[in-house]
């Protein structure tokens, strides 16, 4: 018996080594451990800084990987023009928060239901969210999906914002989103404390951290983004799922030109609505888990940038593969967003910067650019997708063929070589 | 191949705005008939066949399928009961391969389910339809000869390649009636030769055409039946001899000779 699970996880592991596309993502999330890691070193951080910066690296992945495949399933898979993003991922927490928090906790008001329940009411309201959005919306065109969903999701965030919500009594029981003092609800990332008691000998990891100068709170901080880690794989595994079937089909098939979808006998309309319940649903569950990780959430987390970095990220990994929407969310939160503002954290007080650009041209260039790397990755951002539109416009693997099929279309041929 | 499909067109009438497309067009297509319909440019024959594929609804008229009022029901409503159509300007799906287009076009997948697609003990059945789709699309890609771009981007074929699939891929929703829109447009004179012996042969095995052409020689040389339609309305129908001496006809072409 234990011989087979062995040779199971064996095989299992085998696999994954030789997966390319598993390879590809390591190899990027390594490289930027490595220059993270490089920098981390140089800015004098000792083992628990290192590995607390490595760990917020690998958070802010997770959770750009969690909302990028989602959006590829809107715009990559189905050619669903959703920015509106940030608003289903603020209904999502939103709804889950107030769903979990205690009634005494303030400032908001929850029903204080168990988290698995309030998690599963936050993806189903973001998910109708979705579908109520896109009903009128379907009916027109792309670009005018887009319109409704931007706007939908600033709608979402100054109601959030808004006083009159803040708490509003139902029935007598009194629930809301707190309004501008944002919300406070048991934290996702507690389950980090609960799961190292609840497995046997998990508690260890606590002095273990502790001998290789890990604190506490960066172990328990681990496990999260461990969890984080598994949910984005979880999405992926979804997605793959979906995009090599033939309803992902359908969806290409909508992408590339509805009226011949319609015209093979799709209801397309079945399937558009379907989609966007689904990618709400991810995008809501996803905004919880982590921009909501801390256990308190606020208007400000879901203003429509978050939307245009999750398209940029999208955009740079390659709009319809899911593995290009995990290295853009790599590539995007790592070096684009993150390690630029370690930079500038740690480095900036060191060098001696000219103050004006002009300055820096007759002068010590890279101490301005140094200096003002945090602005500056706004600009870089902005360079590299003119570069990406005229360059490269499908990203690092939009054009790769990813067959949407459940099987290798490639093999099975009547009277010819069999490779299936 | 069901019994007594014809498609029958009766008083058809679409207006866009104050003008008349289409005014009052009545034909049928017989069953397993090659049928043709002709007219000068903009005689209403596509129009005549957006209305009858559920693109426009139509102002006035109907449309009967094997019996069945199909007028005004939505273009997947009507592919789904047999009805397919092929576009004027061939329509792939750029970004996908041409075996991906094949795959597409069968009808009630399993796997069209999101359920059946993602949980793993049905997903089981989906990939054992796949394998059999996939064999499908194989024989129908080598009746065609088009089996050496299977896993090409569809966007790469050429014109005439891209015709071939788009009737390949109608082919494979298993339907009665195909309506093809002018497939030998821009197509050279030896695949048109390629495409019209794929359309005979089938029409021997049973299914049923109507072929919109602006090449006037095209239809008379293959349909048995031609429809001529002018100014919205049917000018004049019958044997290909009968209608090359029709003088309406001759008068509609402006004394060209046909």
């Amino acid at each position: 018996m234990s011989q087979t699970v062995t040779g199971a996880v064996t095989a299992a592991v085998r696999d994954l080594v030789d997966d390319s596309d598993l390879r590809m993502i390591g190899l990027t999330m390594g490289g930027v451990y490595l220059v993270a890691t490089l920098l981390a070193i140089a800015a004098g951080y000792d083992v628990g800084g290192i590995v607390n910066t490595l760990r917020a690296i690998t958070v802010f992945a997770a959770g750009y990987g969690m909302l990028v495949l989602a959006l590829n399933l809107h715009w990559g898979y189905t050619g669903l023009f959703n920015i509106g993003v940030a608003g289903f991922m603020a209904i999502g927490t939103y709804v889950t928060a107030i769903l979990s928090a205690p009634p005494e906790l303030s400032p908001g008001a929850g029903l204080g239901l168990p988290i698995p329940i309030a998690v599963l009411g936050g993806m189903l309201a973001a998910a109708i969210a979705g579908v109520l959005t896109a009903l009128p919306a379907l009916k027109m065109r792309a670009d005018y999906l887009a319109i409704v969903t931007v706007a939908l999701s600033e709608i979402i965030r100054l109601s959030i914002k808004s006083q009159t919500l803040a708490e509003v009594s139902v029935a007598g029981v009194t629930v809301g989103t707190g309004g501008g003092r944002g919300i406070s609800y048991p934290a996702p990332s507690d389950a980090a404390s609960w799961l190292i008691e609840l497995v046997p000998g998990g508690t260890l990891l606590y002095p273990a951290g502790a001998a290789v100068g890990i604190a506490r709170p960066v172990v328990t901080g681990l496990v999260y983004m461990l969890i984080l880690v598994a949910f984005t794989a979880a999405f992926y595994w979804l997605l793959v799922q979906i995009g090599q079937s033939p309803f992902g089909r359908v969806l290409k098939a909508i992408r590339e030109d509805e009226l011949v979808a319609s015209a093979l006998g799709k209801d397309t309309r079945i399937f558009k609505l379907k989609v966007f319940a689904v990618g709400c649903a991810l995008m809501g569950l996803g905004g919880y888990l982590w921009l909501g990780r801390s256990g308190f959430v606020n208007d400000l987390s879901f203003r429509p940038d978050i939307t245009f970095f999750v398209f940029v990220a999208l955009i740079i990994g390659g709009a319809g593969s899911n593995t290009g929407s995990v290295l853009g969310g790599i590539i995007f939160s790592g070096v684009l967003f993150y390690l630029p503002q370690f930079i500038s954290q740690n480095f900036v007080r060191a060098a001696r910067a000219p103050d004006t650009f002009v300055e820096a041209l007759s002068g010590d260039l890279a101490g301005y650019l140094v200096a003002n790397i945090s602005a500056l990755r706004f600009v870089a951002i902005g360079v590299l997708l003119v570069w990406l539109m005229q360059r490269r416009p499908e990203g690092i693997l939009g054009h790769r063929i990813e067959a949407a099929a459940a099987i290798d279309l490639r093999g099975g041929r009547p009277e010819g070589p069999e490779d299936d | 191949m069901t019994e007594g499909v014809p498609l029958r067109v009766d008083g058809l009438r679409m207006e866009f705005g104050g003008i008349t497309a289409v005014d009052g067009t009545s034909f049928v297509v017989e069953e397993g008939t090659l049928t043709g319909l002709i007219g000068p440019n903009g005689a209403g024959k596509s129009t005549t066949f957006n209305c009858i594929t559920g693109v426009y609804t139509p102002t006035a008229g109907h449309v009967y399928f094997g019996g069945e009022d199909i007028t005004g029901l939505a273009p997947h409503q009507i592919a789904r009961r047999g009805l397919v159509r092929t576009f004027q300007i061939a329509r792939e799906l750029e970004e996908m391969t041409v075996f991906e287009n094949m795959m597409l076009a069968p009808q009630g997948q399993r796997g069209e389910s999101l359920l059946a697609s993602v949980v793993p003990g049905l997903r089981d059945a989906v990939i054992e339809e796949e394998r059999e789709l996939r064999t499908a699309v194989w024989e129908t890609l080598e009746f065609f000869e088009i089996d050496h771009l299977a896993h090409e981007y569809a966007g790469n074929l050429s014109g005439g390649q891209r015709k071939l699939l788009e009737l390949a891929r109608a082919l494979m929703t298993d339907p009665d009636l195909l309506l093809l829109d002018e497939p030998l447009a821009g197509v050279n004179p030896t695949l048109e030769n390629k495409l019209l012996e794929r359309i005979h042969a089938l029409r021997a095995e049973g299914y049923t055409f109507l072929l919109v052409e602006h090449d006037m020689e095209v239809i008379m040389e293959n349909c048995a039946h031609v429809i001529v339609m002018h100014q919205g309305r049917v000018l004049a129908e019958g044997a290909p001899a009968a209608i090359r001496e029709d003088a309406a006809v001759i008068d509609a072409y402006l004394g060209e000779p046909v």
